[in-house]
């Protein structure tokens, strides 16, 4: 997957976690707490999801690469640049 | 061999269910009786749709709130806010001997009607919110500190003191008299700074909800099913024995079914813990079916918490059936549905009285049937009281007793809020067996809801096993 496909995917996640936000106007280098409100829980979802659709682990300890959609992105891209876009 | 056996199929043990097969786990959710839902459940009788249990859901933010624990269920669940369809209340009241104080799902409406009521206080319940605001929900210290007594360093008049604690108790506190600060900070939040709303359907609504998305997910449910034991060996829970014999054995298990009463479901006979107290509040509920809308006899009110003198009871009654001094009118015809002409087809008030279940229980069920109908009378009588008389207008009566509430919850006692003793972090002597619902903490139903969410996520999803 590239940056982008990789972007496209967590929005995906988003979505599926909060249905009712527009996700139109998310900006990638602001926090997600800030924008979405998301809480603990959430983040814990977004990893769950991230193992479910694609069996990447992200370990407790990283948790915090998480925080905005920037740094989602960087962190991901080396653990998923060899899995295909479906 | 299942991932997570769940023992009861009401809110929290389906909302459970639903996180853990969402990710992928194998779950079987066990439910002793006939139905779903437990405390809230739903029947249909002489062709009318009746609720158990609800009365209107607390916690209500509108469309769009992203903070608070609704915003916080649909998101874990991936619903969205309008498949629960909430509509808001017209408004509600406290009333007690002269005095009533209205409120609704602003908080100003409340803080204009002590202003009205008790204006000297108006300072001090600015304090009382300030406080709210603070408390800190993870802190177990302050949670069970007493509101009687952290309220009256705050009032300085009696009355207003009363009045709040009325309400909140009614909604959600499993102890006796007092209450500890954590519920009661807990319950103002989601009564008064949130508020109340009910689906035009009723709890049929969302238990469908939770029930399909179950299934879609691949999670099984056995009706019919009761834990007749769990299954322990060497500190741990490996199974559960069914009442029919069947025995089936999981990795771990998470139990709504209380904490007291799941205690007993073990099996172990060396655990040496104290033995848990069991909750002793218990409810009759009258319904009575009128041939008019309740705003057409003047009462226009969603919920009534009424109280016949200066102080507020709040104990099982001992040498009585019940205790008819303060009760709960509700009419789910007084909530704000979505266009005129959607209103229930019938006009509804039901009547929420404290009742003792070893009394009602040990009744003969000849004198159970004519008990019913005297404390039906009663009931009605306590509670016109405070609305207008609607006894010429009844066209159809129901009833249930803790004894309806013990053989849909199996809660002993029938206590509605369970055990007066928390177990906030659901933990139980065993590793593997946790505890959800009522006696893990969270009350209402989006308190269950939410209850069942976050022991799912706490102690049986981990996100480092593969």
């Amino acid at each position: 997957m590239t940056p982008a496909e990789i972007r496209d995917e967590v929005l995906d996640i988003l979505s599926n976690i909060t249905p009712d936000d527009d996700l139109g106007g998310l900006v990638d280098d602001k926090p997600f707490r800030e924008q979405l409100e998301l809480d603990s829980m959430d983040f814990l979802d977004i990893v769950m999801e991230l193992r479910k659709r694609h069996r990447v682990q992200i370990p407790e300890e990283e948790y915090g690469q998480l925080a905005s959609m920037g740094s989602t992105v960087a962190y991901l891209t080396p653990k998923m640049c060899d899995i295909v876009k479906k | 061999m299942i991932d997570t056996l769940i023992i009861g199929a009401g809110m929290s043990g389906l909302s459970a269910g639903i996180r853990l097969a969402y990710y992928d786990q194998r779950v079987c959710i066990c439910e002793r009786h006939t139905t779903i839902g437990g405390l809230n459940s739903f029947y249909r009788l002489r062709g009318r749709d009746y609720d158990v249990g609800l009365h209107a859901i607390t916690n209500f933010t509108p469309r769009g709130t992203k903070k608070g624990p609704l915003a916080r269920l649909l998101r874990q669940l991936r619903f969205k806010w309008d498949d629960f369809a909430l509509a808001p209340q017209k408004g509600s009241a406290v009333a007690f001997p002269g005095v009533r104080l209205n409120f609704g799902n602003e908080i100003g409406i409340l803080e204009a009607e002590v202003r009205r009521a008790f204006p000297r206080q108006v300072d001090n319940f600015q304090k009382l919110l300030g406080a709210i605001v603070d408390y800190d929900d993870l802190n177990q210290d302050l949670f069970a500190l007493s509101a009687r007594q952290t309220l009256g360093e705050i009032f300085t008049d009696p009355l207003l003191i009363e009045m709040l604690l009325c309400p909140l108790m009614w909604y959600g506190n499993a102890r006796e008299d007092d209450m500890d600060w954590g519920q009661f900070c807990i319950m103002f939040r989601s009564i008064f700074l949130e508020g109340m709303a009910r689906p035009f359907r009723g709890v049929r609504l969302i238990l469908k909800n939770l029930v399909r998305r179950f299934r879609e997910l691949g999670g099984e449910l056995r009706l019919r099913s009761g834990v007749q034991r769990i299954k322990v060996e060497d500190g741990r829970a490996v199974g559960v024995i069914l009442d029919d014999g069947t025995e089936l054995l999981a990795k771990r298990i998470l139990s709504s079914a209380g904490i007291v009463e799941t205690m007993r479901l073990c099996s172990d006979p060396t655990t040496t813990e104290r033995p848990q107290r069991a909750g002793q509040l218990s409810f009759i509920e009258t319904v009575s079916v009128l041939d008019q809308q309740p705003e057409a006899l003047g009462h226009d009110r969603t919920i009534v918490f009424y109280n016949d003198s200066d102080r507020f009871h709040w104990r099982k009654p001992s040498d009585e059936l019940c205790d008819l001094r303060t009760g709960v009118i509700c009419s789910p015809n007084n909530f704000l549905y979505d266009s005129e002409e959607e209103q229930l087809a019938d006009g509804v008030i039901r009547i929420t009285a404290i009742a003792n279940h070893e009394r009602w229980a040990a009744l003969s069920d000849e004198a159970y049937a004519l008990e019913k109908l005297r404390w039906y009378d009663r009931t009605a009588a306590a509670a016109v009281r405070f609305m207008p008389d609607f006894r010429g207008r009844v066209i159809d009566t129901d009833m249930f007793t803790p004894k309806t509430i013990h053989r849909f919850t199996w809660h002993d006692n029938g206590a509605v809020y369970g055990a007066p003793d928390k177990q906030l972090d659901g933990a139980t002597p065993f590793q593997n067996l946790f505890i959800c619902g009522t006696d893990q903490g969270f009350v209402g139903i989006i308190g269950a809801i939410v209850s069942g969410i976050t022991m799912a996520n706490r102690h049986c999803l981990n996100a480092a096993e593969p």
